[in-house]
């Protein structure tokens, strides 16, 4: 399956009010640009407190839950989700290889903690350092897959990574001497950290912990992405041979992008573990490697601050926006629109809004620059950068 | 892309078979026909457009798509497994060296090889099978000898999306049950037949087919039922990694 882009590209936006709007922000995109780390620390803080506040004041999100605790716990759980669509990001976003068994590594990093400390195994492990644990095992198993599939290419590899996907959680479910198979393994253990308490209704500790593991993990991403590593991922996704010709070692570099994926999701599988305090072999399936893409590719592949608003905006309307539609609708005893249960077209949803930002919009809502030039070059030079013969089983020497 | 459409096929036969059961043929027929338009209409609006897009476009749409056609299915059919009528009963056999055999499997291996004989062929010796191989050999080079690359791709969708609706009648009269989420399955495991023979060997494929097949039933048969699957992609993963062009396979045009 070749590949010739060499036909323009359809128009789809064009300077104006945005160029404007840049103006404006001069000085506070020159400080952020500058201090990023300060800039994400601060911005993370003042996100931190404000969603509580927000939804706890503003009248339509006040009257969903009878406490806002109930919303801090999602927020907490919909961190998962963010820090989920941000390891994906290096692998789709930077790098420009499509895996689609992105949970599989989320379910090794929550079966590790679960092995580490439950009841189950009688371990009991402290969950600070097994979060870090939990992010090397997962990045092992990133490697151990990504070593011997990267040669492929393009529908092989996310085929490939498809099938390690179901794997996965198949191997979880079946091998129920050592992970109790679809009973899931419960009594994970929480946190332990002075005299905080994680268990119990008040979700503010495991709130504040996400907030501080995803502040790093955003800070780490902005560095590795301006790194020589970053460039070099680039590189690999606008032209991956020509990456090659000029010296990017193409094997390292996409094992990186794989094993630091992996390890966000390992991390993120890790906190879940401890947050849920239980795993579940169902709960990994392919359904949630789709939501993660569907977040990645929502907010704008490549961009590190759009793909989390975007995970964090499409988890908010699976878990909480679809169900207060439906009681909204009952509530309200509109016919037709109550008998339908919104909950059902999740999936329908994602799955339209993938094609058509595909088709319109192929940056992402909120796009990082770079991408939505390369996207849109064909724009700007009359035609697109040069044909590339695309071979999808990797038959050229790297 | 292919495979993902597949993956319609299978669940879209239920509506048919609910519908149009009196007749084998008419069944086949005409799910085969609706299905293959719908291909077309798949290709002309998600497909076309991202042609010359970056190679991972394509692919998110193709996600897209299986996710819009199962999920449409599941809205209309309901999450659980729809019967179908076995329109041969399972109790028509006869004997044959010990064995009992019911007649359904007879037809539905008659149906399948007929299937690929004529697809064979087709794609051998016609002049549209002759576009389609030099199109996936090389699009730029088959466009300036004179193919009609929309035609032919057209064309290509429609074929495998009537091949899929044809598998998923077979399946509802073997099973008599459907659901909406076998194509998912089923499609990985086409993807697996189809690499095991060598992609663009139809022959391999089949062969393919039959190798999966046997892989699972054997597992099943050794007690090992809820490892098959997994075995299916491990025998994926390890194809991909040491024999690329398949088992049955020849070097592809693409190779650079």
């Amino acid at each position: 399956m070749s590949e010739i882009r060499d036909l323009p590209a359809r128009r789809t936006s064009g300077p104006g009010l945005r160029a404007q709007m840049n103006q404006n922000l001069q000085p506070v995109r020159r400080f952020a640009n500058a201090h990023r780390s300060i800039t994400i620390i601060v911005a993370m803080t003042f996100v931190g407190i404000f969603l509580p506040l927000f939804v706890a004041v503003v009248p339509p999100f006040n009257t969903f839950f009878p406490t806002t605790d109930l919303w801090v716990n999602g927020f907490a759980i919909s961190g998962i989700y963010v820090l989920l669509a941000l390891g994906l990001n290096i692998v789709v976003g930077l790098s420009g290889l499509l895996d689609l068994g992105y949970a599989a590594f989320f379910a090794i990093g929550s079966y590790t903690f679960a092995f580490a400390a439950s009841p189950f195994t009688n371990q009991d492990f402290p969950f600070w350092p097994m979060l870090l644990v939990g992010a090397v095992v997962a990045a092992v198993f990133g490697i151990l897959l990504g070593a011997p599939t990267l040669r492929l290419r393009g529908d092989y590899l996310a085929i490939v990574t498809l099938g390690f996907g179901e794997i996965v959680p198949i191997v979880f479910l079946n091998a129920s001497r050592y992970t109790d198979g679809p009973n899931g393994i419960g009594g994970i253990s929480k946190p332990v950290l002075f005299d905080i308490p994680f268990a119990g209704t008040n979700f503010y500790p495991f709130y504040i912990t996400m907030l501080v593991i995803l502040t790093i993990t955003i800070i780490l991403n902005y560095r590795l992405q301006e790194s020589r590593l970053g460039r070099a991922w680039m590189a690999i996704r606008e032209d991956e041979l020509a990456a090659a010709s000029n010296g990017v070692n193409t094997v390292t570099t996409k094992l990186l992008a794989f094993a630091l994926g992996a390890s966000t999701a390992g991390l993120a599988g890790v906190y879940s573990a401890s947050k849920l305090g239980g795993v579940f072999p169902g709960s990994f399936d392919f359904t949630v490697s789709f939501t993660v893409l569907a977040m990645v590719v929502l907010g704008g592949m490549g961009n590190i601050w759009g793909v989390a608003v975007g995970a964090f905006i499409i988890y908010t309307i699976q878990s909480v926006i679809l169900k207060q539609l439906n009681q909204f609708f009952d509530d309200a005893k509109i016919p037709f629109l109550m008998d339908i249960d919104f909950i059902n077209y999740q999936f329908l949803i994602y799955g339209i809004a993938l094609v058509a930002m595909m088709l319109l919009r192929p940056e992402g809502l909120f796009p990082s620059s770079r991408r939505k030039q390369e996207l849109h070059a064909a724009d700007d030079e009359g035609e697109g950068p040069p044909g590339t013969l695309a071979d999808p089983i990797g038959a050229t020497p790297q | 892309m292919y495979t993902l459409t597949r993956v319609f096929g299978q669940t879209g036969a239920v509506e048919d078979l609910g519908y149009l059961a009196f007749l084998l043929i008419v069944t086949i027929a005409a799910t085969m026909l609706i299905l293959g338009v719908l291909g077309v209409l798949i290709e002309r609006f998600a497909y076309r457009p991202l042609r010359n897009a970056p190679r991972l476009a394509p692919l998110i749409t193709a996600i897209g798509i299986s996710f819009i056609l199962q999920n449409i299915i599941q809205i209309l059919f309901g999450p659980s497994p729809v019967n179908t009528p076995q329109l041969i009963a399972l109790s028509h056999r006869f004997e044959l060296l010990g064995a009992s055999i019911p007649y359904v499997d007879v037809f539905i291996i008659v149906l399948a090889v007929g299937l690929m004989v004529g697809l064979q062929q087709f794609v051998n010796r016609t002049k549209l099978g002759r576009a389609m191989r030099s199109t996936a050999q090389d699009r730029e080079a088959a466009q300036l000898m004179g193919v009609d690359i929309n035609r032919t791709i057209a064309a290509t969708f429609f074929l495998a999306a009537a091949l899929a609706g044809a598998a998923g009648v077979i399946q509802g009269l073997h099973f008599g049950n459907i659901k909406f989420d076998l194509g998912f399955q089923a499609g990985l495991k086409a993807f697996t037949a189809a690499v095991l023979g060598g992609i663009g060997n139809i022959t391999g494929a089949a062969l393919g087919g039959f190798v999966i097949g046997f892989f699972e039933v054997t597992a099943a048969a050794f007690g090992f039922n809820q490892w098959g699957q997994a075995l299916v992609f491990t025998v994926l993963i390890v194809v991909l990694i040491f024999r690329p062009a398949g088992l049955f396979g020849q070097q592809l045009g693409e190779r650079a």
